[in-house]
């Protein structure tokens, strides 16, 4: 069912991982992937995937759910996988017309660039199964902060982003249950050809936006109601802390990250 | 008689395999007999919903049996429209589902699907539309433009048009104001007397139940928990308002008299048979 789609999900629960300030887990997850970027040999990939399972051990997210995850990208990391194999100049594998075409680097270049995408992927998933959407965008917007001395509108943007992230699930459970309502009225969405499949959407789609229009002119009316006038002079519920372990973290990161230049600068 | 509708067993987990897993139904029963109305009620979360959701096939048991005419509705999932067809399920809130440009087209989306000739269609059309009280000048115009209550009339008379065998209503006068409850509910009992059908009415009002139903089933934390008539069922009312749910008042007014001593039956549940009551009792006494 459409409930049961995970992507992006969060996971409720109380490890290091979830307490961690959502400002530090952005920041380590963007060197995580400058890191990853940067690995070059076997011993990098090591050091990475050593990291990974020890963040996935500490945030107790399932291995399954985040198995799961790949499924979707499964396509476009065999395509790369298969391009690289071909298409990277070097020392050819064998004779014949198949292995003179496959280069012994591509092989190397095809393996790293599934663990590379696989492991991007697993890492940022991390993210969003351990940090619930909201402080997720709160981090974001404490983050990219400096940017309103150039006039970005970077509170409207979060809070944009807060809403379009709150209503997520509320449209799936809406379309579940337009769909559900047509269904028992005759519906058929699984047989027919392109077009008919095209036109059975219709009876879903015209309820759909008519009551996302609805919602969002009453979420309007209800924060024009309680005074909302945009982020000017405005505090926060829950205010983000730096403790000592998200020091730490980040130090960790950095040091992550010189690690793999060095081990790049290194050849391994 | 035989039950047209039964249900056995039922056991229904929602995300089963992620922290989110949970039975919104468990081991639940219900039996429908042909011409019935059944009333279902339990508070939010009792799993009315996930319930009826599998009379029609929309759910797939993760465990359990419905039949329908005495044959699994599952026995072929590819026929599993069919079933849809017999059993017409009304949503909560049903006037979010319209979506056509007149209110004809959209009545006519449910028959058009099973598959009827243009001309019978018509008929069934005209034939719902006059059960819920929608003029035929309406059959015209968009149904954005009607009023609430309108809207969700011609969303039920969407379902009546596929003239089903049980028709399941979820609710179907949550949200309105007291007249258009009970002109709704007035239509549903019209539409029942003349067709002679099954027809499952879910609420969580006591009062909209005690005075419909003929046989009342009450749901609560995901189980059966009382089955009987209307009588039977309140005359346990204690029980019923030590689980959390509500009691019709008058049936509340007559418990609070019989607890003073006036010996009135305090299973009365509307205000007709409490007024009998009471002139029985008046009279009883004049005559003593």
């Amino acid at each position: 069912m459409l409930k049961d789609i995970t992507l992006g999900q969060y996971f409720p629960g109380d490890t290091p991982a979830h307490r961690l300030d959502p400002r530090t887990k952005i920041l380590i997850t963007i060197l995580y992937i400058v890191a990853l970027f940067n690995a070059k040999w076997l011993v990098s990939y090591a050091v990475m995937a050593a990291v990974l399972m020890t963040c996935i051990a500490i945030s107790k997210v399932k291995p399954r759910a985040l198995t799961k995850g790949l499924k979707p990208i499964f396509i476009i990391v065999a395509f790369t996988a298969v391009m690289n194999l071909f298409f990277t100049s070097g020392t050819p594998l064998g004779a014949g017309w198949l292995l003179s075409h496959i280069t012994v680097e591509g092989c190397w270049a095809a393996f790293f660039m599934i663990l590379r995408i696989v492991m991007l992927i697993m890492g940022t998933f991390l993210l969003t199964y351990t940090t619930s959407p909201i402080t997720l965008t709160d981090g974001l917007e404490h983050l990219m902060n400096p940017l309103k001395k150039i006039r970005v509108p970077v509170h409207e943007l979060s809070m944009m982003m807060s809403i379009a992230l709150r209503f997520i699930p509320t449209l799936i459970e809406e379309t579940d249950k337009i769909m559900s309502a047509q269904k028992a009225r005759g519906a058929d969405f699984e047989s027919g050809n392109f077009l008919r499949r095209a036109k059975a959407l219709v009876p879903i789609l015209v309820p759909l936006f008519i009551s996302a229009f609805r919602r969002a002119d009453e979420l309007a009316t209800a924060m024009e109601c309680r005074c909302y006038h945009g982020g000017e002079g405005r505090t926060a519920l829950h205010v983000l802390r730096y403790r000592a372990a998200d020091y730490l973290t980040l130090v960790a990161f950095a040091a992550l990250v010189a690690g793999i230049i060095l081990l790049k600068k290194a050849g391994l | 008689m035989e039950p047209i509708l039964q249900v056995e067993n039922l056991t229904h987990t929602y995300s089963a395999g992620t922290p989110f897993e949970r039975n919104a139904v468990e081991n639940m029963h219900l039996t429908a007999y042909p011409g019935e109305l059944l009333g279902i009620i339990g508070h939010t979360g009792s799993g009315k919903s996930t319930l009826i959701q599998h009379l029609n096939g929309l759910l797939k048991p993760t465990a359990g049996t419905v039949r329908l005419d005495g044959k699994d509705i599952w026995a072929e999932p590819k026929k599993i429209r069919d079933v849809r067809f017999q059993v017409g399920l009304v949503f909560q809130y049903p006037e979010y589902q319209l979506f056509e440009e007149t209110v004809y087209k959209d009545i006519s989306f449910g028959p058009l699907n099973m598959g009827i000739p243009t001309d019978q269609v018509d008929k069934l059309v005209r034939e719902a539309a006059a059960f819920v009280g929608i003029d035929e000048k309406l059959l015209d115009k968009s149904p954005f433009e009607l009023s609430g209550g309108q809207k969700r009339r011609v969303a039920i008379a969407g379902v009546l048009a596929m003239d089903p065998k049980v028709l399941v209503l979820d609710e179907p006068t949550a949200g309105l104001d007291p007249r258009g409850r009970e002109s709704i509910l007035s239509q549903i009992r019209e539409y029942h007397k003349a067709k002679g059908n099954t027809v499952i009415l879910v609420s969580h009002s006591m009062e909209e139940i005690a005075r419909n139903a003929d046989r009342i089933l009450v749901l609560k934390d995901a189980h059966n928990f009382m089955e009987g008539t209307p009588k039977e069922i309140f005359s346990r009312a204690e029980e019923l308002e030590s689980a959390g749910l509500d009691v019709p008042q008058i049936t509340k007014v007559a418990m609070a008299l019989a607890r003073r001593g006036v010996a009135v039956d305090p299973a009365v549940y509307t205000v007709e048979g409490l007024e009998a009551e009471l002139l029985r009792l008046k009279g009883g006494a004049a005559h003593a």
